[in-house]
């Protein structure tokens, strides 16, 4: 850590939790002032996985880029274990499964470690796809043929082709050009944004809560989900856009503008995460599979939204440094 | 028949017995077991005890009884045996080895059942006063995922040795991890949860006995 910028993050980002943190407790502490004891609670918990978050990076920041996207490997398997949990398979898929998981997911991973974008961005779109619908055919259970397949598809794309553009940031590099356009490429600068992203997405979450609690009035979808308002998603938009304009100089390469732009983008995009995944649990009925995964806090509910942003903000970014 | 006093006493093999081999592979492929089946682990008005029970439950896939084995605390793993088909574990070296050694498993011969040699009679000589067994009531696995009736064996078991306590097991979503025919597993998440015991009732008929025990399982599955 011998960049200005990376340390001034990680203060200001310390700084912060330090904050929320007093904050939360001393609110625990003093139950007399009129807010919701499981609010409260749920704060509390919040700031905990936030703690967790953070170091759980900063060691990851530690061991370096493969490190990293071997760690988000684990996280997108675990991922797609709780999502195939949760949604009914045929016997008819197992060898199909045994596949997505033993052989396209680890595979996908390596070609991300590898930086081989000309392969990886097809590579389960097309070609897991592909497999799975054979796989599954030549097994020779043709009952709800495309609901099956497309089950599988989607979970194998959000839980992992999705969040591995998220570590796929790292292996960002650039010849030449601005410096705050070369500066990417250098271990700090790709960390700054990596974690710039998870910040966002972090914040944007965090402030659709505030918002709904303080003015929600429409709700987007009650039937799917009872606390994502319009209201929420405005105001999550506006303040994320603000805090990544204040906080341009972490992330290379944007400048304030364009680092505006992109809060608002991953906010939004981060809360048509969430409602996705809702919609899911909620088809399934939360109660059926919910068990499995307590004690586990369920890791699908805490990335929901960054499956979802990872890949806008890289091609973003792609798009402002031009390759 | 025998009543169990009757019976010369069984060669029990301690556990202090078993090689160091045998046990870093039974903690070895407990762990495996777990983190590949995803197991969270409930007990519900019920806690593990190393006091004599028999373990009942549904039967789903083959991983099952290695499942529930190896989601007892240790102290209660070392005396809990696995009731097994022979015809199965007994197929090739490595196998043969697994059950009897590692898991400690007693093979129960399901094609070659003879009147004075019962199975469950088998079962309690080698369980003799101290160890608990694991039991697949419905005999094999089923291929619906429903729980199917009950066999008679678990009725027998508990008019023979009254006092044992009857612990029911849910095994839930196992069968999507392995399921019958298939050698390859898939890592889902699975649930397994353990219930109060239950015991015979004076004169209870066998055939309410054996729905009200399979109505315990099934009451584990919320």
């Amino acid at each position: 850590m011998n960049d200005i910028r990376t340390i001034a993050l990680v203060a200001g980002v310390l700084l912060l939790l330090s904050v929320v943190t007093g904050v939360g407790q001393f609110l625990k502490r003093h139950p007399d002032r009129g807010i919701d004891a499981a609010a409260v609670r749920t704060f509390n918990m919040r700031i905990r996985g936030w703690w967790v978050l953070c170091t759980v990076l900063a060691a990851a920041f530690w061991l370096g880029s493969t490190a990293t996207v071997i760690l988000f490997g684990c996280v997108s398997f675990w991922a797609l274990r709780e999502f195939i949990t949760l949604t009914p398979t045929r016997k008819g898929d197992h060898r199909a499964l045994f596949w997505v998981f033993f052989l396209f997911t680890p595979l996908h991973y390596v070609l991300v470690g590898l930086n081989r974008y000309d392969i990886y961005s097809v590579f389960l779109p097309v070609y897991a796809t592909l497999f799975v619908l054979a796989r599954a055919a030549v097994a020779g259970d043709y009952k709800r043929f495309l609901e099956r397949t497309a089950k599988i598809q989607a979970g194998l794309v959000v839980c992992v082709y999705c969040l591995s553009f998220a570590p796929a940031l790292l292996e960002l590099q650039v010849d030449g050009g601005p410096e705050r356009v070369s500066e990417l490429g250098s271990r700090d600068a790709n960390f700054r944004l990596l974690f710039f992203l998870i910040l966002l997405v972090q914040f944007a979450d965090c402030m659709q809560y505030v918002w709904s609690r303080m003015l929600g009035q429409n709700l987007v979808a009650a039937a799917v989900s009872s606390n994502r308002t319009w209201e929420g998603l405005l105001g999550s938009a506006t303040s994320t856009a603000l805090l990544a304009a204040v906080l341009w100089w972490a992330a290379p390469p944007f400048q304030p503008w364009q680092a505006a732009i992109v809060g608002l983008v991953v906010a939004i995009v981060g809360f048509a995460g969430g409602m996705t995944m809702s919609a899911i649990k909620r088809d399934r009925g939360v109660k059926d599979y919910g068990t499995l995964v307590v004690g586990h806090g369920g890791v699908l509910d805490r990335i929901d939204s960054i499956c979802f942003a990872a890949p806008v903000f890289y091609h973003m970014t792609v798009l402002v440094i031009g390759g | 028949m025998l009543a169990p006093a009757d019976m010369p006493t069984p060669p029990l093999d301690q556990p202090a017995s078993r090689s160091t081999l045998c046990k870093i592979t039974g903690l070895g492929l407990a762990g495996l077991a777990r983190l590949l089946a995803g197991a969270s682990i409930r007990w519900i008005a019920s806690q593990p005890d190393t006091c004599q029970r028999v373990y009942f439950a549904n039967h789903t896939s083959h991983l099952d009884a290695l499942l529930i084995w190896a989601s007892l605390p240790r102290r209660v793993r070392e005396i809990t045996r696995p009731v097994a088909a022979k015809d199965y574990w007994s197929r090739g070296a490595l196998r043969r080895w697994l059950a009897e050694e590692v898991f400690n498993a007693i093979l129960i011969d399901r094609t070659d059942i003879k009147v004075h040699q019962s199975p469950v009679d088998l079962m309690l000589r080698q369980a003799g006063s101290t160890r608990s067994l694991i039991v697949f009531p419905e005999g094999s696995r089923s291929t619906s995922g429903e729980v199917g009736d009950f066999k008679s064996g678990l009725y027998y078991l508990a008019k023979k040795r009254p006092e044992i306590e009857l612990i029911p097991v849910h095994i839930d979503n196992l069968n999507r991890v392995l399921p019958r025919g298939e050698f390859l597993p898939v890592p889902l998440l699975s649930c397994i949860s353990f219930g109060p015991p239950l015991w015979l009732e004076r004169d209870e008929a066998k055939l309410d006995f054996l729905a009200r025990a399979r109505r315990a399982v099934l009451s584990l599955k919320e």
